[in-house]
Protein backbone atom coordinates (compact mmCIF):
# COMPACT_ATOMS: atom_id res chain seq x y z
CA UNK A 1 0.00 0.00 0.00
CA UNK A 2 1.66 3.30 -1.13
CA UNK A 3 1.15 6.17 1.75
CA UNK A 4 -1.39 8.72 1.29
CA UNK A 5 -0.41 12.07 0.38
CA UNK A 6 0.29 14.02 3.32
CA UNK A 7 -2.05 16.36 4.94
CA UNK A 8 -1.69 20.40 4.23
CA UNK A 9 -3.51 21.88 7.21
CA UNK A 10 -3.99 20.87 10.67
CA UNK A 11 -7.43 22.36 12.73
CA UNK A 12 -6.30 22.51 16.41
CA UNK A 13 -9.18 22.80 18.53
CA UNK A 14 -7.74 24.18 21.83
CA UNK A 15 -10.60 23.97 24.22
CA UNK A 16 -14.64 23.56 24.08
CA UNK A 17 -14.51 26.78 26.55
CA UNK A 18 -16.32 29.78 24.57
CA UNK A 19 -17.63 33.27 26.03
CA UNK A 20 -19.92 32.94 23.33
CA UNK A 21 -23.10 30.57 23.53
CA UNK A 22 -24.05 30.43 19.22
CA UNK A 23 -26.58 28.29 18.45
CA UNK A 24 -24.95 27.11 14.29
CA UNK A 25 -21.36 26.23 16.82
CA UNK A 26 -20.33 22.94 15.35
CA UNK A 27 -18.76 21.61 17.85
CA UNK A 28 -20.49 18.57 19.61
CA UNK A 29 -23.11 18.78 21.76
CA UNK A 30 -21.28 17.10 24.80
CA UNK A 31 -18.35 19.69 25.30
CA UNK A 32 -14.48 18.35 26.35
CA UNK A 33 -14.21 19.41 29.46
CA UNK A 34 -11.41 21.89 30.43
CA UNK A 35 -9.50 19.15 32.85
CA UNK A 36 -9.01 16.58 29.97
CA UNK A 37 -7.41 19.31 27.24
CA UNK A 38 -4.04 18.58 26.31
CA UNK A 39 -1.45 20.63 27.87
CA UNK A 40 0.71 23.12 25.89
CA UNK A 41 3.50 20.40 25.84
CA UNK A 42 1.29 17.89 24.21
CA UNK A 43 0.66 20.33 21.56
CA UNK A 44 4.22 21.34 20.87
CA UNK A 45 4.37 17.73 19.88
CA UNK A 46 1.31 17.64 17.93
CA UNK A 47 2.42 20.71 15.73
CA UNK A 48 6.20 19.04 15.26
CA UNK A 49 4.57 15.90 14.22
CA UNK A 50 2.28 17.44 12.08
CA UNK A 51 4.88 19.53 10.32
CA UNK A 52 6.94 16.56 9.67
CA UNK A 53 3.98 14.98 8.29
CA UNK A 54 3.68 17.62 5.59
CA UNK A 55 0.90 19.98 7.55
CA UNK A 56 1.85 24.19 6.57
CA UNK A 57 -0.86 25.46 7.94
CA UNK A 58 -2.32 25.20 11.42
CA UNK A 59 -5.88 27.07 12.69
CA UNK A 60 -5.82 27.44 16.55
CA UNK A 61 -9.67 27.40 17.57
CA UNK A 62 -11.90 26.25 19.93
CA UNK A 63 -14.31 27.36 21.24
CA UNK A 64 -12.56 30.00 22.21
CA UNK A 65 -8.29 29.85 22.19
CA UNK A 66 -8.04 32.95 24.07
CA UNK A 67 -8.96 30.84 27.23
CA UNK A 68 -6.12 29.19 27.27
CA UNK A 69 -3.61 31.16 29.08
CA UNK A 70 -1.37 29.37 27.99
CA UNK A 71 -2.27 30.04 24.23
CA UNK A 72 0.87 32.02 23.84
CA UNK A 73 3.23 29.30 24.23
CA UNK A 74 1.07 26.64 22.23
CA UNK A 75 1.37 29.58 19.42
CA UNK A 76 4.96 30.22 20.06
CA UNK A 77 5.29 26.26 19.76
CA UNK A 78 3.36 26.19 16.03
CA UNK A 79 5.41 29.19 14.75
CA UNK A 80 8.70 27.25 15.81
CA UNK A 81 7.45 23.52 14.28
CA UNK A 82 7.42 25.65 11.21
CA UNK A 83 3.48 25.99 10.44
CA UNK A 84 1.89 29.03 9.21
CA UNK A 85 -0.27 29.76 12.03
CA UNK A 86 -3.56 31.57 12.08
CA UNK A 87 -5.81 32.54 15.42
CA UNK A 88 -9.38 32.21 14.61
CA UNK A 89 -11.45 33.89 17.55
CA UNK A 90 -14.37 35.46 18.73
CA UNK A 91 -12.32 38.74 19.72
CA UNK A 92 -13.50 38.19 23.27
CA UNK A 93 -10.24 38.42 25.57
CA UNK A 94 -8.11 39.72 22.39
CA UNK A 95 -6.43 43.11 24.61
CA UNK A 96 -3.37 45.04 23.30
CA UNK A 97 -1.32 42.99 26.00
CA UNK A 98 -1.93 39.80 24.61
CA UNK A 99 -2.34 40.35 20.90
CA UNK A 100 1.54 41.32 21.36
CA UNK A 101 2.24 38.46 22.85
CA UNK A 102 1.13 36.34 20.45
CA UNK A 103 2.53 38.82 17.49
CA UNK A 104 5.73 38.08 19.27
CA UNK A 105 5.40 34.90 19.33
CA UNK A 106 5.41 34.92 15.68
CA UNK A 107 1.53 34.20 14.81
CA UNK A 108 1.03 34.67 11.25
CA UNK A 109 -2.72 36.09 10.70
CA UNK A 110 -6.47 36.21 12.65
CA UNK A 111 -9.82 35.12 11.51
CA UNK A 112 -12.37 36.68 13.96
CA UNK A 113 -15.98 35.96 13.78
CA UNK A 114 -18.33 38.25 13.18
CA UNK A 115 -22.72 37.60 14.29
CA UNK A 116 -24.38 40.59 12.41
CA UNK A 117 -23.66 43.86 11.49
CA UNK A 118 -26.13 45.14 14.07
CA UNK A 119 -23.75 45.19 17.59
CA UNK A 120 -27.36 44.66 18.63
CA UNK A 121 -28.51 41.61 16.89
CA UNK A 122 -24.80 40.68 16.96
CA UNK A 123 -24.72 40.53 21.23
CA UNK A 124 -28.07 38.54 20.74
CA UNK A 125 -27.15 35.60 18.03
CA UNK A 126 -24.08 35.25 20.42
CA UNK A 127 -25.81 35.15 23.40
CA UNK A 128 -23.24 37.06 24.64
CA UNK A 129 -21.98 41.14 24.66
CA UNK A 130 -19.25 40.92 22.51
CA UNK A 131 -19.33 43.29 19.43
CA UNK A 132 -17.71 45.93 21.11
CA UNK A 133 -14.86 43.70 21.70
CA UNK A 134 -15.17 42.40 17.96
CA UNK A 135 -14.64 46.05 16.63
CA UNK A 136 -11.46 46.53 18.99
CA UNK A 137 -10.11 43.30 18.67
CA UNK A 138 -10.34 43.79 14.55
CA UNK A 139 -8.56 47.28 15.12
CA UNK A 140 -5.56 46.07 17.22
CA UNK A 141 -5.20 43.31 14.48
CA UNK A 142 -4.97 46.11 11.99
CA UNK A 143 -2.68 48.33 13.67
CA UNK A 144 -0.04 45.11 14.28
CA UNK A 145 0.09 44.88 10.11
CA UNK A 146 -1.69 41.37 10.60
CA UNK A 147 -3.94 40.26 7.87
CA UNK A 148 -7.29 40.41 9.23
CA UNK A 149 -9.95 37.51 8.04
CA UNK A 150 -13.27 38.06 8.99
CA UNK A 151 -15.65 34.91 9.39
CA UNK A 152 -19.75 35.57 9.52
CA UNK A 153 -21.58 31.94 9.70
CA UNK A 154 -24.97 32.71 7.73
CA UNK A 155 -28.26 31.42 8.11
CA UNK A 156 -32.29 32.44 8.57
CA UNK A 157 -31.40 35.17 10.82
CA UNK A 158 -28.41 37.44 9.66
CA UNK A 159 -28.55 36.10 5.72
CA UNK A 160 -30.68 39.43 5.04
CA UNK A 161 -27.82 41.82 6.42
CA UNK A 162 -25.54 40.59 4.17
CA UNK A 163 -24.67 44.18 2.58
CA UNK A 164 -24.23 45.76 5.87
CA UNK A 165 -21.95 42.91 6.94
CA UNK A 166 -19.95 43.12 3.64
CA UNK A 167 -19.80 46.99 4.58
CA UNK A 168 -18.69 46.19 8.33
CA UNK A 169 -16.00 43.95 6.85
CA UNK A 170 -14.68 46.57 4.72
CA UNK A 171 -14.94 49.34 7.07
CA UNK A 172 -12.83 46.99 9.80
CA UNK A 173 -10.48 46.62 6.83
CA UNK A 174 -10.72 42.75 6.54
CA UNK A 175 -8.37 41.14 3.60
CA UNK A 176 -11.00 38.03 3.42
CA UNK A 177 -14.35 37.62 4.36
CA UNK A 178 -15.56 34.39 4.70
CA UNK A 179 -19.61 34.07 4.07
CA UNK A 180 -20.05 30.73 5.24
CA UNK A 181 -23.92 29.40 5.01
CA UNK A 182 -24.63 27.24 8.44
CA UNK A 183 -23.60 23.53 8.11
CA UNK A 184 -25.45 21.63 9.82
CA UNK A 185 -23.35 19.55 12.42
CA UNK A 186 -23.30 19.83 16.64
CA UNK A 187 -25.31 22.65 17.22
CA UNK A 188 -26.30 23.41 14.09
CA UNK A 189 -27.50 20.27 13.83
CA UNK A 190 -29.85 20.68 16.83
CA UNK A 191 -30.57 23.76 15.39
CA UNK A 192 -31.05 22.95 12.24
CA UNK A 193 -35.23 24.21 11.79
CA UNK A 194 -34.90 27.70 13.73
CA UNK A 195 -31.52 28.46 11.32
CA UNK A 196 -32.79 27.60 7.94
CA UNK A 197 -32.99 29.93 5.84
CA UNK A 198 -35.33 30.64 2.76
CA UNK A 199 -34.37 29.97 -0.80
CA UNK A 200 -35.37 33.40 -1.19
CA UNK A 201 -32.87 35.20 1.13
CA UNK A 202 -30.21 32.69 -0.22
CA UNK A 203 -30.95 33.60 -3.94
CA UNK A 204 -30.61 37.20 -2.40
CA UNK A 205 -27.62 36.87 -0.39
CA UNK A 206 -25.72 35.22 -3.49
CA UNK A 207 -26.45 37.96 -6.07
CA UNK A 208 -25.16 40.38 -3.36
CA UNK A 209 -22.04 38.19 -3.15
CA UNK A 210 -21.54 38.84 -6.70
CA UNK A 211 -22.27 42.30 -6.43
CA UNK A 212 -19.71 42.71 -3.93
CA UNK A 213 -16.99 40.91 -5.61
CA UNK A 214 -17.23 43.17 -8.56
CA UNK A 215 -17.20 45.95 -6.70
CA UNK A 216 -14.44 45.29 -4.52
CA UNK A 217 -12.26 43.35 -7.30
CA UNK A 218 -10.04 41.41 -5.56
CA UNK A 219 -9.11 43.73 -3.29
CA UNK A 220 -11.05 41.86 -0.47
CA UNK A 221 -11.23 37.76 -0.64
CA UNK A 222 -14.68 36.38 -0.40
CA UNK A 223 -15.47 33.43 0.01
CA UNK A 224 -19.02 32.40 -0.25
CA UNK A 225 -20.05 28.67 1.45
CA UNK A 226 -22.34 27.22 -0.70
CA UNK A 227 -25.83 25.93 0.83
CA UNK A 228 -26.04 21.83 0.38
CA UNK A 229 -29.17 21.79 1.17
CA UNK A 230 -30.19 23.91 -1.37
CA UNK A 231 -27.62 23.53 -4.15
CA UNK A 232 -28.09 19.80 -5.25
CA UNK A 233 -24.53 18.91 -4.96
CA UNK A 234 -22.68 17.77 -2.29
CA UNK A 235 -19.71 19.53 -1.16
CA UNK A 236 -16.47 18.07 -1.60
CA UNK A 237 -16.00 17.67 2.43
CA UNK A 238 -13.13 18.45 3.79
CA UNK A 239 -11.24 17.95 0.29
CA UNK A 240 -11.98 14.19 0.69
CA UNK A 241 -11.61 12.17 4.19
CA UNK A 242 -8.31 11.99 5.53
CA UNK A 243 -7.04 13.57 1.83
CA UNK A 244 -6.27 17.36 3.16
CA UNK A 245 -6.47 18.16 6.42
CA UNK A 246 -6.82 16.89 10.17
CA UNK A 247 -8.99 17.91 12.92
CA UNK A 248 -7.42 17.35 16.47
CA UNK A 249 -10.28 17.92 19.22
CA UNK A 250 -9.16 19.81 22.81
CA UNK A 251 -8.02 16.15 24.27
CA UNK A 252 -6.65 15.21 21.52
CA UNK A 253 -9.09 13.02 20.24
CA UNK A 254 -7.88 13.45 16.27
CA UNK A 255 -10.24 13.23 13.22
CA UNK A 256 -10.99 13.67 9.60
CA UNK A 257 -13.63 16.62 10.31
CA UNK A 258 -14.34 18.22 13.20
CA UNK A 259 -17.59 16.37 13.39
CA UNK A 260 -16.74 13.07 12.43
CA UNK A 261 -16.94 12.29 16.16
CA UNK A 262 -20.67 11.70 15.87
CA UNK A 263 -19.64 8.52 13.50
CA UNK A 264 -20.31 5.74 15.38
CA UNK A 265 -17.92 2.87 15.40
CA UNK A 266 -15.09 5.27 14.36
CA UNK A 267 -12.39 4.81 16.59
CA UNK A 268 -11.08 8.24 16.67
CA UNK A 269 -7.36 7.49 17.75
CA UNK A 270 -5.66 10.05 20.59
CA UNK A 271 -2.54 12.67 19.18
CA UNK A 272 -1.21 12.24 22.68
CA UNK A 273 -1.37 8.18 22.62
CA UNK A 274 -0.21 7.55 18.80
CA UNK A 275 1.97 9.20 16.21
CA UNK A 276 0.43 11.70 13.84
CA UNK A 277 2.10 9.81 11.27
CA UNK A 278 0.29 6.16 12.04
CA UNK A 279 -2.46 7.76 12.03
CA UNK A 280 -2.80 9.92 8.97
CA UNK A 281 -1.48 6.79 7.09
CA UNK A 282 -2.44 3.96 8.52
CA UNK A 283 -5.39 4.56 11.24
CA UNK A 284 -8.58 2.83 10.93
CA UNK A 285 -10.25 5.59 11.21
CA UNK A 286 -8.80 7.63 8.70
CA UNK A 287 -8.81 5.29 6.07
CA UNK A 288 -12.59 4.31 6.53
CA UNK A 289 -14.04 6.62 3.65
CA UNK A 290 -10.44 7.24 1.96
CA UNK A 291 -10.33 7.43 -1.94
CA UNK A 292 -13.45 5.90 -3.51
CA UNK A 293 -13.42 2.12 -2.84
CA UNK A 294 -16.21 2.27 0.16
CA UNK A 295 -18.41 3.89 -2.44
CA UNK A 296 -22.18 2.72 -2.64
CA UNK A 297 -24.00 3.42 -6.20
CA UNK A 298 -24.75 6.00 -7.06
CA UNK A 299 -21.32 7.79 -5.71
CA UNK A 300 -19.34 4.27 -7.55
CA UNK A 301 -20.43 4.65 -11.42
CA UNK A 302 -20.36 8.59 -10.47
CA UNK A 303 -18.25 10.98 -12.73
CA UNK A 304 -18.26 13.28 -10.53
CA UNK A 305 -16.55 10.81 -7.40
CA UNK A 306 -13.90 11.96 -7.14
CA UNK A 307 -14.37 15.70 -7.18
CA UNK A 308 -17.10 15.67 -4.58
CA UNK A 309 -16.39 12.34 -2.75
CA UNK A 310 -19.59 11.45 -2.24
CA UNK A 311 -20.09 14.22 -0.30
CA UNK A 312 -20.33 14.83 3.19
CA UNK A 313 -19.72 11.59 5.41
CA UNK A 314 -20.79 12.98 9.02
CA UNK A 315 -24.08 14.36 7.65
CA UNK A 316 -24.94 11.05 5.24
CA UNK A 317 -25.05 9.65 8.98
CA UNK A 318 -26.76 12.44 10.81
CA UNK A 319 -29.51 12.35 8.06
CA UNK A 320 -29.49 8.57 7.20
CA UNK A 321 -28.07 7.02 9.96
CA UNK A 322 -25.79 5.07 7.43
CA UNK A 323 -21.98 6.96 6.97
CA UNK A 324 -21.32 4.88 4.25
CA UNK A 325 -24.56 6.37 2.06
CA UNK A 326 -24.08 8.59 -0.60
CA UNK A 327 -24.58 12.22 0.92
CA UNK A 328 -28.59 13.29 0.49
CA UNK A 329 -27.67 17.03 -0.26
CA UNK A 330 -26.73 15.16 -3.52
CA UNK A 331 -29.78 15.27 -5.90
CA UNK A 332 -28.85 11.82 -7.01
CA UNK A 333 -28.48 10.93 -3.47
CA UNK A 334 -32.02 8.32 -2.77
CA UNK A 335 -32.65 10.16 0.42
CA UNK A 336 -32.15 13.17 -1.67
CA UNK A 337 -36.41 13.87 -0.82
CA UNK A 338 -35.78 13.71 2.86
CA UNK A 339 -33.04 16.46 3.00
CA UNK A 340 -35.21 18.79 0.34
CA UNK A 341 -38.47 18.40 2.89
CA UNK A 342 -35.84 19.66 6.01
CA UNK A 343 -35.90 22.90 3.52
CA UNK A 344 -39.62 24.00 3.30
CA UNK A 345 -40.73 26.62 4.90
CA UNK A 346 -42.85 26.04 8.56
CA UNK A 347 -42.32 28.22 11.40
CA UNK A 348 -39.17 28.16 13.11
CA UNK A 349 -38.63 27.08 16.60
CA UNK A 350 -36.81 29.17 18.61
CA UNK A 351 -32.30 28.15 18.73
CA UNK A 352 -31.01 26.39 21.66
CA UNK A 353 -27.84 28.39 23.23
CA UNK A 354 -24.86 26.55 23.28
CA UNK A 355 -23.91 25.86 26.77
CA UNK A 356 -21.76 22.90 28.27
CA UNK A 357 -24.04 20.75 29.74
CA UNK A 358 -24.87 17.09 30.73
CA UNK A 359 -25.16 13.92 28.30
CA UNK A 360 -28.89 13.37 30.62
CA UNK A 361 -29.90 16.96 30.40
CA UNK A 362 -29.02 17.51 26.49
CA UNK A 363 -30.52 14.16 25.70
CA UNK A 364 -33.90 15.74 27.47
CA UNK A 365 -33.98 18.70 25.38
CA UNK A 366 -32.99 16.61 21.76
CA UNK A 367 -36.06 14.29 23.00
CA UNK A 368 -38.28 17.98 23.51
CA UNK A 369 -37.20 19.36 20.15
CA UNK A 370 -38.01 16.06 18.02
CA UNK A 371 -41.39 15.07 18.97
CA UNK B 1 -1.86 50.84 -21.21
CA UNK B 2 1.14 50.36 -18.94
CA UNK B 3 3.94 48.45 -19.74
CA UNK B 4 3.88 45.41 -17.59
CA UNK B 5 7.78 45.55 -17.25
CA UNK B 6 7.17 48.77 -15.33
CA UNK B 7 5.19 47.57 -12.51
CA UNK B 8 6.87 47.32 -9.22
CA UNK B 9 5.14 44.01 -7.62
CA UNK B 10 4.69 43.91 -4.03
CA UNK B 11 3.93 40.58 -1.66
CA UNK B 12 1.22 40.82 1.13
CA UNK B 13 2.86 41.64 4.41
CA UNK B 14 1.50 38.00 5.22
CA UNK B 15 3.41 36.08 2.66
CA UNK B 16 5.49 33.57 3.10
CA UNK B 17 8.42 31.87 1.95
CA UNK B 18 9.58 28.84 2.34
CA UNK B 19 10.58 25.03 1.32
CA UNK B 20 7.89 22.24 1.72
CA UNK B 21 10.35 19.44 3.18
CA UNK B 22 7.65 16.97 3.09
CA UNK B 23 6.87 17.82 -0.69
CA UNK B 24 10.15 18.29 -2.33
CA UNK B 25 8.90 22.01 -3.97
CA UNK B 26 8.78 25.99 -2.78
CA UNK B 27 5.49 27.29 -1.60
CA UNK B 28 4.50 30.55 -0.68
CA UNK B 29 2.23 30.62 2.57
CA UNK B 30 -0.80 33.30 2.84
CA UNK B 31 -3.43 32.63 5.15
CA UNK B 32 -5.92 29.61 4.06
CA UNK B 33 -3.78 29.55 1.02
CA UNK B 34 -0.51 27.80 -0.17
CA UNK B 35 1.35 28.78 -3.63
CA UNK B 36 3.35 25.83 -4.77
CA UNK B 37 6.31 27.41 -6.99
CA UNK B 38 7.82 25.38 -9.79
CA UNK B 39 11.22 26.37 -11.55
CA UNK B 40 12.18 29.31 -10.58
CA UNK B 41 9.47 30.93 -8.78
CA UNK B 42 10.90 31.38 -5.71
CA UNK B 43 13.91 33.05 -7.17
CA UNK B 44 11.24 35.64 -8.90
CA UNK B 45 9.47 36.28 -6.02
CA UNK B 46 12.85 36.37 -3.57
CA UNK B 47 13.58 39.64 -5.67
CA UNK B 48 9.89 41.24 -5.03
CA UNK B 49 10.20 43.66 -2.94
CA UNK B 50 8.21 46.65 -4.06
CA UNK B 51 10.73 48.83 -5.12
CA UNK B 52 11.73 47.03 -8.28
CA UNK B 53 9.90 46.83 -11.35
CA UNK B 54 9.36 43.45 -12.96
CA UNK B 55 11.90 44.16 -15.71
CA UNK B 56 14.50 44.62 -12.91
CA UNK B 57 13.62 41.54 -11.46
CA UNK B 58 13.91 39.82 -14.83
CA UNK B 59 17.22 41.49 -15.50
CA UNK B 60 18.48 40.57 -12.22
CA UNK B 61 17.67 36.85 -12.44
CA UNK B 62 19.34 36.52 -15.68
CA UNK B 63 20.87 39.39 -17.03
CA UNK B 64 22.10 37.26 -20.21
CA UNK B 65 18.58 35.59 -21.02
CA UNK B 66 16.06 38.73 -20.31
CA UNK B 67 14.29 38.53 -23.71
CA UNK B 68 13.72 34.68 -23.64
CA UNK B 69 12.33 34.54 -19.73
CA UNK B 70 10.67 37.57 -19.63
CA UNK B 71 7.17 36.79 -21.04
CA UNK B 72 7.02 33.21 -18.41
CA UNK B 73 7.83 36.09 -15.43
CA UNK B 74 5.66 38.53 -16.85
CA UNK B 75 2.60 35.82 -17.40
CA UNK B 76 3.51 34.48 -13.56
CA UNK B 77 3.67 37.36 -11.82
CA UNK B 78 0.25 38.50 -13.32
CA UNK B 79 -1.39 35.28 -12.76
CA UNK B 80 -0.25 35.44 -9.02
CA UNK B 81 -1.58 39.03 -8.73
CA UNK B 82 -5.69 37.93 -10.48
CA UNK B 83 -5.71 35.16 -7.74
CA UNK B 84 -4.52 38.30 -4.77
CA UNK B 85 -1.07 36.73 -4.22
CA UNK B 86 0.47 40.03 -5.06
CA UNK B 87 -0.09 43.63 -4.81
Amino acid sequence: MTAPAPPWALLAELTHACPLHCSYCSNPLELTRRSRELTAGQWAAVFRQAAELGVLHTHLSGGEPLLRRDLEQIARAAVEAGLYTQLVTSGVGLSAGRLDALVDAGLHSVQLSVQHADPGRSDQLAGHPAFDAKRQAAALVKERGLPLGVNVVLHRHNLDALDALMELAVAWRADRVELANTQFYGWGLLNRAALMPSREQLAAAGEQVKAWRERLGGAVEITWVVPDYFSGAPKPCMGGWGAVSLTVTPDGTTLPCPAAATVPGLHAPNAAERPLRWIWEESPAFNAYRGTDWMPDPCRGCERRTEDFGGCRCQAFALTGDASRTDPACSLSPDHAALIALTRPGTPPMPVPRRPTTPDRLQERTDRRTR
Amino acid sequence: MHDPGDWCPRLPTAALLRHDEARHVDVMLLPERVVVLHGSGRAVLELVDGTRTVDEIITRLAPDHVQEIRGDVISFLNRLRTEGCLR
